[in-house]
Parts: structure tokens; C-alpha cells; sequence
């Protein structure tokens, strides 16, 4: 079964528009923002071309995956990329995410980066897309580990490219993290070639299997799956390894904190997710133990995520801690080792993708009504200065406590639903439950801050701030995905389900 | 034990030298230093092409007369990876010393746990003063 010429194509055109689009953003004229607008509008053929492939995949006979080989070279050679509805609907969403993130933020760009330098920071974030798109495409691990790299690079500069002192720490303590975490890639890599003698994945797939079924190798199998997962643990700040992430998150630009909370992240948590389900397989994976691992680091992420959120005054840092317990949440649903529970982290990768840029993006606004502070008790009452922004960060902290109706709620309810077949049963449910009374205890006081004002604040005698058409634009549209998400799951979740069984 | 490494001395090698580079990058507080990490890196990479060719036919399937030629790839852009992020690193750091007069990270991270401290203090202090008013 094949698919239609232009479906097939679609993996390879995306990433390469948004190479190619960070290749002439240089040279364009910089005035008019036209280099945004360029970013802007590659980013929406990408999501369009991503809705027609999820499209042509939804509609073909039965459920298929393509692959698609980069230089023409046959099968156990080469590079390749592989497409199927799960990639098609991240490339979708992830194109989406990052489209609303920058134009939510337009104003607070151009506030923060010097118009010089803004056509670099259009550069770095094409690069971050097809790093992205390209991560979720790869087939190979050669192609996964380049495209590691181009992310670190670009994800540590969207950091310090505001340049004020505070930035350029936390990227130079990113930058050093992140490169902890590919020389395990690398190192693990390297194993494992050494052990499959292939870089495709599904050719290692099947050398693996065959090693396992013959017990040879075990321990070298397991130092490279360990190693590998660390690294790329490292790099999705699973919660010991997190400690650069707030500093890095919480102090760029709100675009970057948006794209690389919402975003970046995820593209090395899928990276892990197709290592344990087309490489290693399930199987592999539980009797390598790997499972039981991540899941308890999950859970523990999910809780000291949370009660570290708990005890900070900045609205961005809170953020971002929060970002480590969502992780949290999709490595819980990952080391349920299902594939209902792979479909349910996958789940939460798409609503923490849609979530968190809004909340970044509202946090900006409200921050903005502040003169620009960041503390809550600077906050107070900024709700009613820009109401956009305070709807955002309402709804926005609505999903992440996981209300019925909001996004976060169809995650939480489907990871509850993959527990049940799980024997980890209790353990994940007591995670569940208590990782969203955590969530509550720092939102509930965040919100409660934004909309607690003076009576001069509530009934509008305060400087008026222009609120611009795109803040306004893209907050509605994160609102209408963050209930459609709520309130139309099961069909996305379906959709997820059928790719995850084709994936391997 | 010791015959098994002298039969693996290229993984021994490899291994020594990232671990090395490894333990540089993690230890070394003087920014500059931590970026030998990124020459063993290089070794490392380098491990996984030669390797194969020499051991033959044990591990690999797949191998006619021909010999893969993706991993060389691998270690080209392993190196010019590493290059790059050498270039990057050291330009953050140029900066680094911009802002903070010094090279060391650590002395930086306290400054940043002062500031903090401070930001804190006067959050506080707005609080009480609220109150009071109100």
C-alpha cells in the first residue's frame, strides 16, 4: 500500500522549508519584521502540509507508515526518515505550538532583542523547527544524533540571545548540560553499532532481538539503552537532571521560554520513545529493566517538580518547574510500558505542548501590566490590565490542574485509564492524585494573585496598555485548542493509538 | 580481566579518554578548561567506524564486500559537531567574562543566589508594607 505522491514527500519538504527558510532569513531585509513573517508563514505550510499527511494517512486502506530514504541508498545503508499518523500529528501540533508562540509573543520580542539581531533569532528558530520536525522523523540514529546537535546548539542560543547577564549564565550551565547529554548519546551510539552493526533502526531492531534471544550481550545492550536514556534524559530535564532548566526557561525571552518548555523538550522525549518502541521493543525493554526505571523517575519528577514550583515568587521559574513535573507525567505514562500507556505520554506531549507556550505566552503579558516584574506579589490584580493574557494564564493553569474540559484533563484521565492494565497500578494512580493537588497548590495562588486588585485596578483607573491583535489572536487560539483537546480527545487519542501500533 | 582489555584496547582507549573529558566537564569550574571535554569526544566517535572493519564478520549481518559507509560520516560530523559547539561555547563564555569579570562559574552562581536573596528580601518587604497600608 502507498501513499499519494505529495503525502510521501511531506516529511522531507518540511524539514528542508524550514532549513532552507533559515538559510535566506539572513539575507532578508530586516525592516517590516519580515523575517519573522517569513518563520511565520513557513511554519503554517509546514502545519498545513502535516494536516494533509495525518489526512492521507487517516484515509489510506488500513494502517501504513512510509519510509522515506534520504540519499536513495537501499535499506540497511543510508538515511532515512519514517512517517506515520503519530509523526504526522507531533510534526502538526509541534508546527502549530511553535507558529502561536511566536506570534503571541511579537511584541515581546521586538522589546527584548535589538531589531540587529532579531533576524539571527528568526534563524536560530527555523533551526529549532526542522530539528524538531527532523527528531520526530528520523529513522535513523545517525540522522537523530546530527539533528540533536543543530537543537542543543540552536535551543541554547534562543536562551542567550537576550544577552543580559542572568541569560548568558543560564545558557552557558544549559550548553554544558546539554553536552553531557550528547556524549552519552554519542558514547551509546557508538555501542550500539558496535553490538548491530547498523544504524537504521529497524535493522538494529532485529540484531537486537536476535542478541537477547541468544543471551549474548546482554550487559554492553544495557550500559548502551542506560546511557542513551540518560542522555537523553538530560537534555528532557527528567527531574535529577533538571536544574538547568528553570534558570535557561525562566529567564529568556517568553517566545523562547514558550518554544523551549513546549517544544524542545519533547523532541527528545519522542526521541526516547522511539528508541524503546522501534529499536528495542517492549519486550527488550522490560527485560532490561528500563521500564521500572523510568517510571519511578517519573514519579519522582512529577512530585519534586511540583514542590519545587511550590516555593518559587518568580511567575516564570514557577513555570518552568512546573514544565519538570509534566515531564514527569509523560516518562510516567512511558514506564507503564503499554502501548496504552505510550499513547497516553504521547497524549500528554501534544496537551503540555498546547498548554505550556499559552502559559509562557500569558505570563509574558501579565508581566508586561507589571512593568515588566515577575514576582507574584508584583502581580496582583494585573488580570483585569490585560485580560487576554489573564484568561491565558487562567485556562492555562485550569489544564495543568487537570479540571474536566481543559487539556490537561484528557491526558491525566487517559495515563489513569493506562494504569489499569499496568501492575503499578497503585503507585501511578498515587502519583496521579498527588502530583495534581501539588499542581493546584502553586496555580490556585497564582491565579488567585492575578485577580486580586486594588478597586482602582478592577474598575479600569490604571494605564491603559495596548494589547496587540496578534497577543490577542494567538492567546484565543491556544484557548480553543486547550478545550478542544478537553472536550475532543478520544478521537486524537484513537488516532495516537493506531500510530503507536504501527510505529515499531 | 586485564586480557580483555588488552583484546578491546580500542574501547579501553575510548573509554579512558571520555571519561576523562567526562570528569573535566563536570569538575572544572574555570569555564575554559571544561572544553577539552569536547577533543575526547571526538576519540570516541572515532571508535565506532575503524572497529568494525578490523573485527569482520562477528558482528556484522549485513556486510557483503562493502563496508558501511554512514559511520565515517558519523565521525566527520562528530568532529565538526564538536568544532562548532567549541566555537559556541567559547563565544558564550567570551560574554560571560563580559558580564561578570571572571571565569568561574561558581563564584557566578553565588552572585546569582545573592541577587536572588535580595529580590526575595524585597518582595517581602512589599508585602508587609501592603498589609500594614491596608
Amino acid at each position: 500500500m502507498t501513499v499519494k505522491t505529495l503525502a510521501y514527500n511531506i516529511p522531507f519538504i518540511s524539514i528542508f522549508l524550514m532549513m532552507i527558510a533559515a538559510i535566506i532569513t539572513p539575507v532578508l531585509p530586516k525592516r517590516h519584521r519580515i523575517p519573522e513573517k517569513l518563520s511565520c508563514i513557513c511554519l503554517f505550510i509546514v502545519a498545513v502540509l502535516s494536516g494533509y499527511l495525518i489526512y492521507a494517512l487517516d484515509t489510506a486502506n488500513g494502517d501504513i507508515a512510509f519510509n522515506f530514504p534520504v540519499g536513495h541508498y537501499p535499506a540497511p545503508w543510508g538515511n532515512e526518515l519514517r512517517a506515520g499518523l503519530l509523526e504526522a500529528v507531533l510534526a502538526f501540533c509541534y508546527s502549530i505550538a511553535m507558529l502561536l508562540s511566536l506570534t503571541g509573543n511579537f511584541q515581546s520580542t521586538a522589546e527584548d532583542i535589538p531589531e540587529r539581531r532579531r533576524s539571527f533569532y528568526c534563524v536560530l528558530m527555523n533551526l529549532l523547527a526542522a530539528s524538531l520536525l527532523a527528531l520526530t522523523y528520523a529513522n535513523d540514529i545517525f540522522t537523530s544524533y546530527v539533528f540533536i546537535e543543530i537543537n542543543t546548539i540552536a535551543a541554547c542560543s534562543i536562551v542567550a540571545v537576550k544577552n543580559s547577564a542572568s541569560t548568558i549564565r543560564a545558557a552557558l550551565r544549559y550548553l554544558i548540560m546539554s553536552l553531557v547529554g550528547s556524549g552519552l548519546v554519542l558514547i551509546s551510539i557508538c555501542l550500539l553499532y558496535d553490538l548491530t552493526g547498523h544504524l537504521l533502526m529497524q535493522p538494529m531492531h532485529t540484531k537486537i532481538i536476535e542478541l537477547v534471544k541468544n543471551g549474548k550481550y546482554i550487559f554492553p545492550l544495557t550500559v548502551s539503552l542506560a546511557l542513551i536514556t540518560a542522555g537523553l534524559a538530560i537534555k528532557s530535564a527528567l527531574y535529577p537532571f533538571s536544574f538547568w532548566l528553570p534558570d535557561a526557561h525562566g529567564s529568556s525571552t517568553n517566545a523562547s521560554s514558550a518554544v523551549l518548555s513546549g517544544l524542545v523538550l519533547k523532541g527528545h522525549i519522542f526521541l526516547i520513545i522511539k528508541l524503546f518502541l522501534r529499536v528495542f521493543g517492549l519486550d527488550v525493554i522490560e527485560a532490561l529493566r528500563m521500564d521500572k526505571v523510568i517510571f519511578i523517575l517519573g514519579v519522582t519528577a512529577m512530585i519534586m517538580g511540583s514542590v519545587h514550583a511550590l516555593k518559587q515568587l518568580n511567575i516564570k521559574r514557577m513555570i518552568a518547574w512546573s514544565s519538570v513535573a509534566q515531564v514527569g507525567y509523560i516518562f510516567l505514562g512511558l514506564g507503564l510500558n503499554s502501548v496504552e500507556g505510550i499513547s497516553a505520554a504521547c497524549l500528554h506531549i501534544i496537551v503540555h505542548a498546547c498548554v505550556k507556550p499559552m502559559l509562557f505566552t500569558s505570563a509574558g503579558g501579565l508581566s508586561a501590566a507589571a512593568d515588566h516584574l515577575k514576582s507574584l506579589h508584583d502581580l496582583l490584580g494585573t488580570f483585569y490590565i490585560n485580560k487576554w493574557a489573564g484568561l491565558g494564564f487562567v485556562a492555562g493553569a485550569c489544564s495543568m490542574m487537570g479540571i474536566p474540559g481543559f487539556a490537561g484533563f484528557a491526558s491525566k484521565i487517559s495515563l489513569t485509564m493506562a494504569s489499569f492494565d499496568s501492575p503499578l497500578i497503585i503507585w501511578s494512580l498515587a502519583a496521579l492524585a498527588l502530583s495534581s493537588v501539588l499542581n493546584a497548590l502553586y496555580y490556585v495562588p497564582a491565579m488567585i494573585a492575578i485577580l486580586t486588585g486594588t478597586d482602582e485596578k478592577i474598575h479600569g483607573v490604571h494605564e491603559k496598555i495596548i494589547i496587540p491583535l496578534s497577543f490577542k489572536i494567538s492567546i484565543g487560539m491556544f484557548i480553543a485548542l486547550n478545550f478542544y483537546l478537553g472536550l475532543r480527545f478520544v478521537p486524537l487519542l484513537r488516532l495516537i493509538m493506531r500510530g503507536v501500533n504501527i510505529f515499531g | 580481566m586485564i586480557a580483555k582489555l588488552l583484546i578491546n584496547h580500542y574501547e579501553a582507549v575510548a573509554v579512558i579518554l571520555s571519561g576523562i573529558g567526562l570528569a573535566n566537564l563536570l569538575l572544572q569550574r574555570n569555564l575554559i578548561k571544561v572544553y577539552l571535554f569536547l577533543a575526547a569526544k571526538g576519540w570516541v566517535s572515532e571508535r565506532a567506524a575503524p572497529i568494525l572493519l578490523k573485527d569482520g564478520s562477528e558482528w556484522v549481518m549485513d556486510v557483503d564486500k562493502y563496508v558501511n559507509p554512514i559511520p565515517a560520516g558519523l565521525v566527520l560530523t562528530g568532529i565538526v559537531v564538536s568544532v562548532s559547539v567549541t566555537a559556541f561555547a567559547l563565544a558564550l563564555t567570551l560574554r560571560f567574562y563580559e558580564k561578570y569579570g571572571s571565569l568561574n562559574i561558581d563564584s557566578a552562581l553565588s552572585q546569582m543566589t545573592k541577587e536572588q536573596e535580595i529580590l526575595e528580601a524585597e518582595a517581602a518587604l512589599k508585602v508587609d508594607i501592603g498589609d500594614n497600608i491596608s
